[in-house]
């Protein structure tokens, strides 16, 4: 029997009724009044389930007002609970007291939705900047996404510490290396860290909403480009749920290819990670030797897949790529001399003293902490939470692939770090457990069209971590609205933690080890 | 330390010559470039790269140009922290509107004479992102640009390519 199921099914008693239009439905969902859906919050708490994701959608098209869901998730089970607000009373109560991640969630419905939720601490607007005009609510369907906005005056009020000796660091959001934009505030005194107060939306680019534009097909394209290092996971996320909602299956061998693909997008951004980790360390050694070990995957991926990052290879009802024998020979051959070199590399990383003095013991997110935030994927595993959707909800291949999942409890830099050395080791094991396995038959098939108002959702195990899409078709079976979760959305509050106490020195070590995505967070 | 300098003996140089599908033309172009950057920019060319909007994709292949195997130290080419010891400003798009105002600040930061080069199709025309309320598409619309880049992502040979053509022009 279902946890989770159980521990609603006494406060809501009679009142439990399921929401048809969710696919697959093998994952529970049902509606609920506005009264009881933080209730339901409260009963998810006690049987300890994780809060994925929560979002609105503006169903006005179909003649209701706004739907707000909440997303749980236990071991393997997820529950998705879902109220409704109407349209001239837009609010639902809010979930942050229960699950800290609706902060956020909540903050960025109450900007971009204009659903306001009752009871939550702090309402300033998140994603939405301050010289936004108070009225654009870009996800309502009454809002015209195509005219440029005005901007209008505004003021963002960070969380100020006074005292003595308290100054404050502004960081961003035009940082100092070849990265994404976002703005930090360190609170600080001498060099600890009093408080760090992350700005983002910096590259909010209106995605969920260009979803709203497009065709079913046109879609995955978009979703490869939610966040550029992730484009294997994020095509493949849309994918999924698009294909549970028109009830396509995809031919077997595409599906064994979309694992190859993710775990090689794993393996190449894990090495990036680990040589940047090291090189923010001033161990520069290591991010040219992980670097010339990318290098070397990227070049295979163009060669056999006809791009770098494999991107727009993962379609709408298989996979626009396929492998030959040759080709299998030589990603064999490859991640036999990759996997040589890995281990020594490996070994340095692990001897050296001055390193270890560096990334032991920084930036400790506590594994009470990460349960409280609901971290997902690396972040997770460094503290201690075992998660991960390959193992929990297995989509195929991988319901036929056993998993070692390593889980650390240390929560410090090195703990996120040697995650992603164990994962590169079991990656490489996969793949080629993969190619051995490897079916014969067709890649692609017809993917179709969803009907209306149904809604699909799928969660796929990215290198970040955990990757929630949501779809739902509208009146004539156009895309209502598409959210996405990625994982930056919910471990960006996990820096914010793991940084306090230490100094403002390793911030950027913290920072890297974490390695979350700005673009995947502002959409 | 002894299995490091092992390690640094054994991978040996793995830089390479510019990679065959521009080849001629680069080899052509890297020599011209040297002199160029040699005369023009006292040996070395200072870039600061801007990420006004991109999916990161772009910044990964820039990422890429600084590997050993790309190495772009070698022709002179130097990423900067800081828009004011930059020559060229190296923009990714869209730009969107919640970076409008610091893409702009970051130019104006940029002292002249300076080079402004639009990477990847986003930054060139707005990509698959266009314009919208969030984002203005492409660089040019925000700030003059010498050079474009298209690519989804510009693979690095593409990027390298690209700065050489920027340098060149001027």
């Amino acid at each position: 029997m279902s946890v989770l199921i159980d521990a609603i099914t006494p406060v809501l008693g009679a009142e439990f009724r399921r929401d048809e239009g969710l696919h697959p439905s093998s994952i529970p969902s049902c509606i609920v009044s506005r009264e009881k859906f933080a209730e339901t919050a409260k009963a998810m708490k006690s049987v300890h389930a994780l809060l994925a994701a929560e979002w609105a959608s503006d169903e006005t098209l179909f003649g209701r007002g706004f739907g707000i869901y909440a997303c749980y998730r236990w071991g393997a089970e997820y529950l998705i609970i879902k109220t409704e607000a109407p349209f001239d009373d837009p609010t639902f109560p809010s979930l942050t007291k229960r699950f800290l991640p609706a902060y956020r969630f909540e903050r960025q419905i109450h900007s971009l939705m204009g659903v306001t939720p009752a009871g939550h601490p702090d309402l300033r607007p998140w994603i939405k900047f301050e010289d936004w005009p108070e009225d654009a609510w870009p996800l309502r369907k009454s809002f015209d996404a195509s005219k440029p906005m005005p901007r209008v005056f505004g003021e963002y009020k960070f969380v100020r510490a006074e005292g003595e000796g308290v100054y404050e660091i502004p960081v961003g959001p035009v940082h100092a290396g070849i990265i994404e934009p976002g703005h930090f505030r360190f609170q600080a005194v001498g060099e600890d860290i009093l408080n760090l107060e992350e700005r983002l939306g910096y590259v909010h680019k209106g995605i969920e909403k260009k979803f709203e534009l497009l065709s079913w097909q046109e879609g995955s394209r978009l979703a490869g480009r939610v966040s550029g290092d992730t484009t294997v996971a994020h095509s493949l996320g849309y994918c999924m749920a698009l294909e549970t909602m028109t009830g396509c299956s995809v031919p077997e061998r595409a599906q064994w290819l979309r694992a190859l693909f993710l775990e090689r997008e794993r393996i190449a951004n894990h090495l990036g990670d680990l040589g940047a980790i090291c090189n923010d360390a001033a161990f520069a050694f290591m991010l040219y030797q992980m670097s010339r070990l990318r290098e070397i995957m990227l070049r295979t991926n163009h060669k056999l897949f006809g791009h770098r990052f494999i991107m727009d290879r993962i379609i709408p009802g298989g996979v626009a790529a396929d492998i030959d024998a040759d080709g299998k020979e030589l990603i064999l051959k490859e991640l036999k001399k990759l996997l040589k070199e890995f281990n020594k590399l490996v070994t340095i990383y692990d001897e050296n003293s001055s390193l270890e003095d560096r990334v032991r013991d920084t930036g400790i997110l506590i594994p009470d902490k990460a349960r409280e935030i609901c971290a997902v994927g690396i972040v997770a595993r460094a503290s201690g939470l075992n998660l991960d959707c390959r193992m929990q909800n297995p989509f195929p291949p991988y319901d036929r692939i056993e998993l070692n999942v390593p889980v650390l409890i240390s929560g410090d830099v090195h703990a996120r770090a040697w995650v992603r050395v164990e994962e590169v080791r079991e990656s490489i094991r996969i793949i080629r457990r993969i190619l051995e396995t490897l079916p014969s038959g067709e890649i692609l098939t017809e993917a179709g069209i969803p009907a209306p108002d149904t809604s699909g959702f799928s969660a796929v195990e990215g290198w970040r971590g955990e990757i929630v899409y949501w779809l739902q078709a509208g009146p004539n079976s156009e895309i209502n609205r598409c959210m996405v979760r990625d994982p930056s959305s919910v471990n960006w509050l996990g820096l914010e933690q793991a940084v306090l106490g230490n100094i403002v020195p390793d911030f950027p070590l913290c920072n890297k080890s974490f390695n979350q995505s700005y673009s995947g967070h502002d959409l | 330390m002894i299995r490091i300098l092992k390690q640094i003996f054994r991978t040996g140089i793995v830089t390479e010559p510019l990679p065959t599908e521009i080849d001629s033309e680069i080899t052509e172009v890297g020599t011209k470039l040297e002199d160029a950057i040699r005369k023009r920019f006292r040996r070395s060319l200072t870039i600061r790269q801007v990420d006004s909007g991109s999916c990161n994709g772009c910044e990964l292949e820039i990422h890429a140009i600084n590997n050993p195997i790309y190495n772009c130290e070698r022709f002179g080419i130097h990423f900067t922290a800081s828009p004011r010891f930059a020559d060229m400003l190296l923009v990714t798009g869209p730009v969107t509107r919640n970076m409008e105002i610091a893409l702009r600040r970051t130019y104006n930061s940029t002292p002249s004479p300076k080079l402004v080069v639009a990477v990847g199709d986003c930054g060139c025309s707005g990509g698959i992102f266009g314009e919208s309320y969030a984002s203005l598409g492409s660089i040019d619309k925000v700030i003059p640009v010498d050079v474009f880049i298209a690519g989804c992502p510009p693979t690095p040979a593409a990027l390298l390519h690209g700065i050489l053509r920027a340098v060149g022009n001027k």
